[in-house]
């Protein structure tokens, strides 16, 4: 490939060590570094170089290849190996991407909710979670995929407990968070532990191999996957596994809430479908049936109910908040399909959505950083005070609700055609529901956005006040690629079938 | 039934503390008390990891000298796993015989996910004390209804 000649050997050979050392080492610095302007360049320096690690990883993979880095020279299965192949390629990209984007943003975001002598210290700690976040993704060890889960998980308590000095409820939603945070963990490294005793070894490749030589194990195993899943459907907002996240999502600071949105639950959810696809499989008896039952069942009511409680909400960044809950069951409704296209179609919606809810949450915070409002009731008239960032913003909720020739259309197309050649009708019928119920809680705002008048404060309409151009670049960025994605997603439909071919080897060799 | 349970009993000592801390988590309306719980859950996965490194029978897992005194006890030793957890068996280059030892592995992993509670433990407790500093309590039903007052202002206002 011609891109690759661009890039210096160090990285295409080091990438995937480079892209978790480099932020988690960087990280810890930061945490005593005093000045913020320093601080923030050296961040948004890590957050490029992650992107470019990731960029260049990304170039090697896309033809199907599988990239093993051996840990400190330690050989897998004994010593660590980090993995990137086509399904762990685009979250990276995406992950540091959306890294990059968020910290453009972050600049007079962090300067108006966080006190001056905690923002040094805070873009250590984003950085932390950044490298948890890359490292969960990247790395082939399953203990390894736990002890990132937790350094992202444990940053991101205090992202969240960071939102206290503009509203104080950031404290106990980042409490609850850490209580269901921790035991979610501990769910997973239970199963963990019951997997190791099952197979004795902690490399996935390992295990994937020694379960289907077992002809997918005993008991032991079987309770594993329970553990496993319940664990990561809990970090990941699985429908009723979800109430810590409105409130950590609604406290937080802005920049905090547009971050995590776009990669915490992505990363999780490649864990999702990495343990279920690749690690265990579909063709074993309890994996089949855990996937139809659990993975539908929670991601369809989740689907319907975190919509109807989107619908109900009087704070802006609630509604979204529920809505990615919602969101996350189009994924796993696409992963329980159990075929190809299904997983294609959840792990392109995986990507597209991260764009969205990204771009949506950043224009929630420039509204704020302009006019300290988070209120729906209060953005009457918004379209005159910030046309720019309506705009964006509405671009984004379209593509949320799916509208054509954005990117939420061309995954919902995917996942429902997916549900139809299986015979799903009903899918397909609460595909539609759901988007409806979505043009409801986006409608709610729009209409107050477009076509209500600017509020009267004391004698004055209110004027305009349009949010700063380092808000607008990120939030535009994102809703333009909305809408590329709408036109062409060849690119994002490649890396999807690429994925679906790591998940699916057998039945995506001739579909795809 | 009873003999099963006492000959797993630390499997036994596991559940009734991973179900005792989780109780706790989930019955106690106090954050600190909370936190113990969620300790008590954590210490179960301890337990469960280190009972399943040990092999009946097996050494501590240190390279024996090809010329120490006890291979016949250590032969005599009955290769019998507690938990399917393989052993290390390394080969004597002089004399090629098999030491068992015991896995540690779970050890291991255990010490990092003991730093990780530590690190959960004393964010939680940090956490605790900014609670406590801005709503004067650490009881969760307390909290609740003062944030569902302030959000009730809200919607008036």
């Amino acid at each position: 490939m011609v891109w690759l000649s661009y890039f210096p050997e160090w990285i295409l050979t080091h990438g995937a060590a480079l892209l978790v050392v480099v932020p988690l080492l960087i990280g810890a610095i930061l945490a005593i570094v005093p000045s913020e302007r320093l601080s923030w360049v050296l961040a948004m320096v890590v957050a490029l170089l992650c992107s470019v690690c990731a960029f260049g990883l990304m170039l090697q993979v896309i033809g199907g290849e599988t990239i093993t880095y051996a840990m400190g020279g330690w050989d897998p299965p004994h010593g660590i190996s980090y993995v990137v192949d086509g399904l762990s390629g685009p979250v990276l990209l995406l992950i540091s991407l959306m890294a990059v984007l968020c910290l453009f943003y972050a600049w007079p975001s962090i300067k108006a909710e966080v006190e001056p002598k905690k923002r040094a210290a805070f873009y250590g700690a984003f950085l932390i979670c950044l490298a948890g976040l890359l490292g969960m993704v990247v790395t082939g060890d399953a203990f390894n995929v736990f002890v990132f889960l937790e350094v992202s998980s444990i940053s991101t308590y205090v992202l969240v407990a960071m939102g206290a000095s503009r509203d104080r409820r950031a404290l106990a939603a980042s409490f609850n968070y850490l209580i269901l945070g921790s035991i979610g963990a501990t769910f997973f490294v239970i199963g963990l532990g019951f997997l190791y005793m099952e197979t004795g070894t902690l490399n996935m490749a390992d295990m994937a191999r020694i379960l289907t030589d077992l002809d997918g194990g005993s008991r032991v195993a079987q309770i594993a996957f329970a553990f496993i899943i319940i664990g990561l459907g809990l970090k990941l907002a699985m429908f009723p596994l979800h109430i810590w996240l409105p409130g950590a999502y609604a406290h937080s600071p802005s920049f905090v809430t547009a971050f995590l949105a776009s990669t915490a639950t992505k990363a999780a959810l490649y864990l999702l479908l990495r343990f279920t696809f690749t690690v265990f499989d579909v063709s074993f008896d309890y994996v089949g049936q855990a996937v139809v039952i659990l993975l539908v069942g929670f991601g369809v009511s989740g689907m319907v109910f975190a919509s109807l409680q989107a619908i109900f909400q009087t704070d802006a960044r609630r509604t979204l908040a529920y809505s990615s809950v919602a969101q996350v069951g189009y994924m796993l409704l696409g992963i329980g399909l159990g075929t190809a296209a299904g997983a294609a179609a959840g792990y392109l919606h995986l990507l597209n959505h991260a764009v969205i809810k990204g771009g949506l949450f950043i224009c929630l915070g420039a509204v704020w950083y302009r006019f300290g409002i988070t209120r729906i009731s209060d953005f009457r008239g918004l379209s005159k005070t910030m046309p720019w960032t309506m705009g964006a913003f509405m671009i984004s909720g379209l593509s949320l609700i799916g509208v054509p020739f954005t990117a939420g259309f061309v995954s919902k197309y995917n996942l429902a055609t997916a549900a139809a050649d299986k015979g799903w009708w009903w899918a397909v019928g609460v595909i539609v529901l759901t988007s409806i119920l979505a043009v409801i809680y986006m409608g709610r705002m729009l209409k107050q956005v477009y076509f209500e008048q600017p509020p009267v404060i004391g004698s004055e309409v209110a004027a305009r006040n349009e949010a700063p151009l380092i808000m607008l670049l990120p939030m535009w960025i994102l809703a333009l690629l909305s809408i590329i994605i709408g036109i062409n997603a060849d690119i994002l439909l490649d890396a999807a079938n690429g994925a679906a071919r790591v998940l699916l080897p057998v039945l995506a060799g001739g579909g795809a | 039934m009873l003999d099963f349970i006492f000959s797993h009993y630390n499997y036994a000592v596991v559940i009734v503390l991973m179900m005792t801390g989780l109780y706790i988590v989930f019955a106690t309306q106090n954050l600190i008390k909370k936190l113990v719980g969620l300790s008590i859950f954590q210490t179960s996965v301890f337990l469960l990891y280190i009972t399943i490194g040990k092999v009946k029978g097996g050494q501590p897992p240190i390279i024996v000298d090809s010329h120490g005194s006890d291979h016949a006890a250590l032969q005599a030793a009955e290769p019998v796993l507690v938990a399917s957890a393989a052993p290390v068996a390394t080969h004597d280059a002089s004399h090629a015989a098999e030491v068992l030892y015991s896995n540690p592995l779970p050890h291991v992993l255990i010490l990092t996910a003991i730093v990780v509670g530590v690190a959960t433990l004393a964010i939680g407790l940090a956490l605790i004390v900014r609670i406590r500093e801005v709503y004067a309590t650490i009881e969760k039903d307390e909290i609740d209804a003062i944030d569902y007052e302030f959000n009730l202002e809200g919607t008036q206002g």
